[in-house]
């Protein structure tokens, strides 16, 4: 049986890899790109070399944190989006910590205070949509996108107002923190250690979480049948918060990273719109948590790759997108083809 | 501090507000009928792009229009057909399809970034644009404006006043109630999916042919289409509440400059956000006034009871889950 499963999922991710590689390819001769030269680029820009590698590096950490962090609101049947935001709102509170620290003389204090204050930021923004839902009845994603416009409002409003820089506010974000407040970094590929560290320490608790623990299978329960977990004693809406604290968590830590180890300042894209990627990465992952990792490592990629697009051959960056979209939507169509031919076997076994 | 010309400022709430009304109600429409198209911030994009294209090619603004309200109709459709005949969840194909079609309509469009193309002139309605105040706020736009303003009460009459408008809300409502009545509700709803992709193409071409001529990265759009899901919501599923609700944001955009002025600290961008929060609230709100308590509670205010009116907006309650035959 194993051996044929996992056959057939080959078969099924070639499938799909092929009508992207298709598709990709229809959109570049339409708009007269040159075809090879494109797929060479995004190669070289992020496999290229070992910068490049760190540069993918640094953007697949926050997306599998947050990619991390949706498993368990995907698992309890919420659909987080409001995860952006919590990226922002983890990066907002770690500069407020920061903001202290500019001065003294525990830099590594602070920077492990930013990391907690990151996880309350995005904890806080994920339980205020999580409340909104169980409490008031409202629609977790339209609370969760409404709490996406107010924080990224929130960080401009501290950008030009009360954390502007010396002299003028601009769209570049608050003044640089001081080296002693960046993460230290390796000298070699220039990542830091404990981003790495916080990375695969989500893959192991998430998926040690959700397996082999009551809250996951409770999770699991509430996700597959609300009233029949009711039934059984498991009462659907702490769980939910439960799993939006720890969606908010772990973005709010991606959150913390673009500023420690990335950015080293907050500024209005702070987030990267890496929150609303991880959604798609969790999607093409099959909501798996061995298998999301390897989906963000190859957006990561993309996103890395597709920036020398502009550069080497004047085409728009945003090609990354399009490839990381119509993979998800050719899985969907796969899955759709799945289940089709699934019912179409049951059926002809009862006829 | 600057003189407010009211007759200038309605005008221009009424003539900003085109773009959104248009997608809001195309959004209405698609949700009456059950189906949450969560594409809106992309393919009013991706239209946009395309209508600035097009008739920057072909010269023509007729074909601009027609070429965008296809696209918002393919993408509409995409959203439609996955969800109802291939089973898989409305909001992930629409959430997927708002990236997918703002990165395509940057990718696409990036040759016709920043070029001067064409743009729709005004249209005064000669004998109306004389009535004092009122006609130089209604009667001195351009023709997209005026079908924006059409459409809310052409939407309505159809929706709440036609034989048609009760099939494509029993559909939204009970499709099984009304696959019983000899009605297909795949069928149908596939069909308002589609007619609302019109509207909603027709929105994006009105904003790069005529609220925000051009097409760049930014282009100016970004984030309408969201605002415009909210409007949905904020006007509880009813056209004219949903548009009034669009002219409410204009007029909040057009005040910002002002604002600005009295409160030059704070970013235009804070302004913008209204909508959000105003959604959340109205949900909390919708919610809140079908409780049984607070409706035994409001029995005897007159006051309260007409405010939680004005409020309580009825989901359709088939919303988001489409019928699947036996």
């Amino acid at each position: 049986m194993k051996p044929k499963l996992l056959l057939r999922y080959s078969k099924e991710l070639i499938l799909t890899l092929a009508v992207v590689f298709l598709f990709t390819t229809i959109i570049l001769l339409v708009t007269g790109a040159p075809v090879l030269a494109v797929y060479y680029h995004i190669f070289k820009g992020s496999l290229g070399s070992w910068a490049k590698f760190g540069h993918v590096i640094k953007t697949w950490i926050p997306l599998t944190l947050c990619a991390c962090g949706l498993l368990y609101t995907f698992r309890i049947g919420l659909w987080n989006i409001g995860v952006e935001g919590q990226v922002m709102m983890g990066a907002i509170f770690a500069t407020a910590v920061l903001r202290f620290g500019v001065e003294s003389h525990f830099s590594e204090l602070y920077l492990f205070l930013s990391i907690l204050a990151g996880i309350a930021g995005g904890a806080i923004w994920a339980l205020i949509a999580g409340y909104l839902k169980t409490a008031g009845g409202v629609n977790e994603i339209f609370a969760g996108l409404g709490l996406n416009f107010v924080a990224q409002a929130i960080i401009l409003w501290l950008i030009f107002g009360p954390w502007k820089r010396p002299g003028i506010a601009s769209m570049s974000g608050t003044e640089l923190f001081p080296k002693a407040l960046w993460l230290p970094s390796t000298f070699l590929l220039r990542i830091s250690p404990i981003g790495i560290f916080s990375a695969f320490a989500a893959i192991i608790l998430t998926a040690l979480m959700l397996r082999y623990t009551r809250i996951g299978l409770c999770l699991k329960a509430v996700g597959n049948n609300p009233k029949a977990a009711y039934l059984f004693g498991v009462k659907p809406q702490p769980y939910m918060l439960l799993a939006m604290i720890f969606a908010g968590g772990f973005s709010g830590v991606a959150g913390c990273l673009q500023v420690t180890d990335v950015y080293h300042r907050l500024l209005p894209a702070i987030s990267s719109n890496y929150g609303y990627l991880a959604l798609l990465v969790v999607m093409l992952g099959n909501f798996n948590v061995w298998i999301s990792p390897a989906v963000a490592f190859f957006f990561a990629c993309l996103n890395i790759g597709s920036v020398q697009l502009p550069m080497m051959l004047q085409l728009d960056s945003s090609l990354s997108g399009v490839i990381q979209g119509a993979s998800v939507l050719a899985a969907l169509g796969m899955q759709a083809w799945r289940m089709r031919i699934r019912s179409n076997e049951v059926g002809a076994f009862y006829e | 501090m600057n003189e407010i010309d009211f007759t200038i400022l309605f005008a221009s709430v009424i003539a900003g507000a085109a773009p959104i009304v248009l997608a809001a109600l195309g959004e209405t429409i698609t949700e009456k009928a059950g189906i949450i198209n969560l594409s809106l911030d992309g393919s009013i994009l991706i239209s946009a792009m395309t209508a600035f294209a097009v008739s920057f090619e072909t010269h023509s603004l007729v074909l601009g229009f027609l070429a965008a309200a296809a696209v918002g109709a393919i993408v509409a459709a995409i959203v439609a057909v996955f969800s109802v005949y291939l089973g898989q969840s409305q909001v992930a194909v629409g959430f997927v399809l708002t990236l997918t079609a703002r990165d395509l309509a940057y990718f696409i469009g990036n040759p016709y970034s920043r070029l001067q193309g064409l743009q729709i002139h005004p249209m005064p309605i000669s004998f109306l644009k004389n009535i004092p105040f009122f006609g130089k706020i209604f009667f001195t736009h351009n023709l997209p404006v005026y079908f924006s303003l059409i459409l809310i009460f052409v939407c309505w009459w159809y929706i709440y006043r036609t034989p048609l408008g009760l099939n494509l809300r029993s559909v939204g409502e009970n499709p099984r109630a009304a696959y019983a009545r000899g009605i297909n509700p795949q069928k149908l709803q596939i069909i308002y999916a589609v007619c609302g992709g019109l509207m909603i193409g027709l929105g994006g071409a009105t904003f790069s042919l005529c609220t925000k001529p051009g097409w760049g990265r930014p282009q100016g759009a970004e984030g309408t289409g969201w605002i415009a899901l909210a409007l949905v919501i904020f006007g509880g599923w009813h056209p004219i509440k949903a548009a009034t609700g669009a002219y409410f944001f204009s007029f909040l955009q057009v005040m910002g400059i002002y604002f600005q002025s009295w409160l030059p600290t704070v970013p235009a961008q804070v302004f913008q956000v209204a909508p959000f929060p105003l959604m959340i609230f109205t949900l909390l709100l919708i919610y809140i006034s079908q409780k049984e308590s607070v409706l035994n509670w409001a029995e005897d205010k007159d006051r309260i009871k007409s405010i939680l009116a004005m409020f309580s907006g009825r989901i359709p309650t088939a919303l988001g889950k489409p019928y699947q035959p036996e």
